[in-house]
């Protein structure tokens, strides 16, 4: 494997009294998938939107292909335009059509001419095959759709690294797999990825390990087979006996 | 038997109580009608009261009647829905007919019948009951232009004309111009209208005489007032809105500090200060004209005003947006303009045309620094000596003035809301 593309060092973050995260460690290297799972409130998303610092952590380091993100980061949107990443409620910009809700970022912050903007534009929605769709307005689509939608916003970004924060978790059952298609087509033409999500038929197919978060701590961290197979913490045992 | 069951329609007999509950609604509505408009009372034999409340209670009688829920008439049905669901609300709803019948006569007859219009002095209007409008024929371009010389009106029309055809002009904006459409109206036709008013109006070069800003008045000040408040407290507000939201402890509190000085002082006081105050602040040699002055105070009144109302679209967005922005790469202003502005302006169109209506009618307040607008021209209208007695005619001529603009507004901004609207 090549070099480390993220690295998180004793990473602690507080909300007011509350610890969030306690001494996160973990580094991912570059084509890497890792799945994050646990139990919500274990921090899980707090982690990766600290990744591109929609959360600031308080101490420890964090750095991300190659720059360390603090206060003094100066071009925090350098970095963050590296960094793509899907919500769990898509946030799609209402106002924008789905094509102008792709071609915004690549037009304003990467300076991309207008044209070329929108063929990469309809070339990503093609590829989570809603192409036709790309002239109608986010409220007219179904919450699948807006969601790869969502996905392929922020591949126009072309960034190096994707963060999904629970991707299917605001989706009706019959959607979701639709949206993890798009996601495992993703994964096997070599994105970094790391992943927040309870689907763990996605985890088992495309992850290369699996992170197991509670009560802001990384429990457990194994290759997928390894940690389906023989979980080693207690606390693991059971969050997986309740899932599976 | 009693009274109330015999009132009360049964669905198998429904069909008799329509006929004479709609009779007799017909009859108590036909009594007022006589009474207000020929001054006839064929319930005249009954004793004083009852025959003052003749309709009132044939007319609740009726209404008691027909209703019948579900009566399967749509008409029948829509009518005790909306207005006879109770005998209470009946009853107002059958006050509010008869008042409105009972006042429209003497209204018609002031306002148009007995009115007089013609001549050019009051003596035309001796003698008359009803209204004066030959006052406001006589004193009309008063209303309009002020005191601004009659021989110069051309120069007011002329710059309104050309103003409205440069505000058309986005319409004609096609291909590339489009992206520059913003920065037309927000930037380079207040500067257009500045010029057309300083030259146009104002005078004193290429051979137009000058006429001193106290001169103008009427109407044509009203919209100047207005025209220029609208347009330049509309950015400041945002910018104060957007400060007022800002991580930037400096920014955020300079802003609350003044939104809430301006919020917290009557519009009239600032107008005052304006233009007595704060002359006495610049060197003696300096000078800005009073209506300067005064647009600027209503400026900066209305920017505090404009400021919360925006703010209360930015707090409705939810944090996703936010979110989504800066993931991808978006910096604070980029975020703003494109993603987090467009939808909280959205949203806060009725709140603005809330607050521009109230600007537009808070211009007349001008008049406690000497300026004269369409009511101050009026108040000067209603003390000449030659001319006293006739407030009511001035009033309702403003009245009807000020609706129409406001209710122009009101429509383009309900246009607004439409155009702008996509599903979330």
């Amino acid at each position: 494997m090549s070099e480390s593309i993220i690295q998180m060092k004793e990473v602690n973050k507080w909300f007011g009294d509350f610890q969030v995260l306690k001494d996160i460690n973990l580094d991912v290297k570059e084509k890497q998938k890792i799945v994050v799972c646990g139990p919500s409130g274990s921090g899980k998303s707090t982690l990766i939107r600290c990744i591109n610092r929609l959360e600031e952590h308080q101490k420890g380091q964090i750095i991300v292909d190659g720059n360390e993100l603090s206060e003094k980061t100066k071009d925090i949107e350098k970095i963050r335009a590296e960094v793509g990443m899907v919500f769990q409620q898509f946030n799609l910009f209402p106002h924008l059509s789905i094509l102008d809700n792709c071609t915004l970022a690549p037009i304003w912050v990467k300076k991309t001419p207008k044209k070329k903007a929108e063929e990469l534009a309809m070339k990503q929605l093609e590829q989570v095959q809603i192409s036709d769709q790309a002239m109608k307005f986010p409220g007219q689509l179904s919450g699948g759709q807006q969601q790869r939608a969502a996905l392929a916003r922020a591949l126009c970004m072309e960034p190096k690294i994707m963060l999904f924060d629970e991707p299917t978790s605001a989706l009706d059952p019959e959607m979701i797999k639709e949206v993890l298609d798009a996601m495992v087509n993703l994964a096997k033409a070599g994105m970094t990825m790391i992943v927040v999500t309870h689907e763990m038929g996605f985890a088992k197919e495309v992850a290369d390990e699996v992170v197991f978060m509670d009560e802001g701590m990384i429990v457990e961290r194994a290759k997928t087979n390894d940690f389906f197979a023989n979980p080693k913490n207690d606390r693991t045992k059971l969050f997986l006996s309740q899932i599976l | 038997m009693n009274n109330i069951n015999v009132l009360k329609p049964r669905r198998e007999n429904f069909q008799t109580y329509l006929y004479v509950g709609s009779g007799l609604i017909f009859v108590s509505i036909f009594d007022v009608i006589l009474r207000s408009f020929f001054s006839l009372n064929f319930s005249s034999f009954l004793p004083g009261i009852l025959n003052l409340f003749f309709p009132l209670i044939i007319g609740l009688v009726g209404l008691q009647m027909i209703r019948l829920e579900y009566s399967g008439n749509r008409i029948v049905d829509k009518i005790n829905e909306s207005v006879n669901n109770n005998t209470f609300n009946a009853g107002l709803t059958l006050l509010i007919i008869f008042l409105t019948l009972l006042a429209t006569p003497p209204a018609l007859n002031w306002m148009i019948f007995d009115a007089t219009i013609s001549g050019d002095t009051k003596e035309a209007c001796v003698g008359s009951e009803g209204a004066c409008w030959t006052y406001i024929k006589v004193w009309f371009r008063r209303f309009m232009y002020g005191m601004y010389p009659n021989e110069f009106h051309w120069r007011i029309n002329t710059a309104f004309m050309i103003l409205i055809g440069f505000a058309f002009v986005g319409y004609f904006m096609r291909g590339k111009l489009k992206n520059y459409i913003t920065f037309y109206y927000a930037i380079f036709y207040p500067i257009i209208a500045f010029i057309i008013i300083n030259f146009l109006i104002s005078g004193g070069s290429f051979g137009l005489e000058w006429v001193e800003t106290n001169a103008w008045g009427g109407l044509s000040l009203t919209f100047i007032v207005s025209f220029f408040g609208l347009i330049f407290c509309f950015p400041l507000g945002m910018i104060l809105a957007l400060g007022r939201r800002s991580e930037l402890p400096v920014i955020r509190y300079i802003s609350i500090g003044y939104i809430e000085f301006w919020r917290g002082v009557p519009l009239i006081t600032v107008l005052f200060m304006s233009s007595v105050m704060f002359p006495m602040f610049l060197p003696s040699d300096a000078f800005v004209d009073k209506l300067i002055r005064v647009i600027a105070a209503i400026i900066l009144f209305e920017a505090a005003y404009v400021a919360e109302v925006i703010r209360g679209g930015l707090q409705a967005l939810p944090r996703g947006q936010y979110d989504a922005a800066k993931s991808l790469g978006m910096g604070y202003w980029r975020m703003q303009i494109f993603v987090i502005l467009p939808q909280a302006l959205k949203l806060v169109i009725p709140g603005i045309a809330n607050t521009f209506l109230a600007l537009v009618k808070d211009t007349p307040l001008i008049f406690v620094v000497g300026l004269s607008e369409v009511v101050g021209m009026l108040q000067m209208a209603k003390t000449n000596p030659k001319w006293l007695g006739f407030a009511m005619e001035g009033y309702i001529f403003a009245s009807i003035l000020f609706w129409a603009i406001c209710y122009a507004m009101s429509k383009y901004s309900q246009y607004l809301e439409l155009k702008y609207k996509t599903e979330r």
